[in-house]
């Protein structure tokens, strides 16, 4: 079971009235390579990994989701007070036909999120170097999200995010190196 | 314009942090068939051409609905 905390992971300020931003955010609220992909492989594989790593894929899967919840403040922060026409104006018009300003689980493109994104092989390193790829794939997503925008506080928020792909990522390597380093202990059951 | 009887409306919690100027209000519809139960026999009828644009028989059942847009939301 998980313990809530009501407050944000790091705190998310957004200083400048860009719905359009909201439309590029939401690519890691519900694409390939999101914060719900990443919480939702992480903690569907921790069941069928080596002893020694399942705590590694409950930690990180569990910060997945406060990420989850920090990129959900940003694109509701942007989109609470937009009339329709600003919406429409930010790109947004086919996500209002569909959604009005609810967030949805789709990518920047409003393709609907798919399991079908993450994958569960049951073997140990296979699964190990799809949570290093899906990190270093999240860590390009942060920047190219960084680029597209000129207000810091965001930025501020997505360079912390883009962080934590960086430590998530060397964490799963050594993972790996642990995986591996077995062979050298002989195993009496 | 006239207020929707249909509409209903909560505030929306606004931050001083918020980058957007406020909008106060959220409205949602909560159309008339959700306090009919089960349609009683016999209600008052439209004339056929009235029933025809309003796309109902009933006048009780009609449920009316103003753009967004024209309100300024």
């Amino acid at each position: 079971m998980w313990v809530y905390e009501k407050k944000l992971q790091y705190p998310v300020r957004v200083s400048k009235c860009d719905p359009r931003m909201a439309k590029f955010l939401i690519e890691q609220y519900g694409g390939a390579d999101g914060e719900l992909a990443a919480a939702l492989r992480y903690l569907n594989q921790r069941y069928t990994i080596p002893d020694k790593v399942i705590g590694l894929l409950n930690d990180i899967g569990t910060e997945e989701f406060a990420h989850l919840e920090m990129i959900a403040a940003m694109v509701f922060k942007l989109t609470k007070d937009a009339s329709v026409e600003e919406l429409e104006a930010a790109g947004l018009g086919a996500h209002y036909a569909n959604h009005d300003n609810a967030l949805f689980y789709e990518n920047a493109s409003g393709v609907p999120w798919t399991a079908a994104y993450i994958q569960a092989k049951g073997d140990p390193i296979a699964d190990l170097y799809e949570d290093i790829a899906a990190e270093e794939k999240a860590r390009a997503t942060y920047q190219w999200l960084i680029d597209m925008t000129d207000d810091v506080d965001l930025q501020d928020s997505l360079k912390f995010l883009r962080e934590r792909e960086i430590i998530h990522s060397i964490r799963f390597r050594e993972a790996v190196e642990i995986i591996k380093e077995d062979r050298e202990h002989k195993k009496i059951f | 314009m006239k207020q929707n009887p249909e509409e209903r409306a909560y505030p929306l919690f606004h931050s001083p942090f918020d980058p957007c100027p406020p909008k106060h209000y959220k409205t949602y519809v909560v159309p008339v068939n959700q306090y009919v139960v089960f349609q009683p026999a016999g209600l008052p009828q439209f004339s056929p051409a009235e029933a025809l644009k309003h796309g109902t028989l009933w006048p009780s059942l009609y449920s009316p609905y103003t753009s967004r847009k024209f309100k300024g939301e």
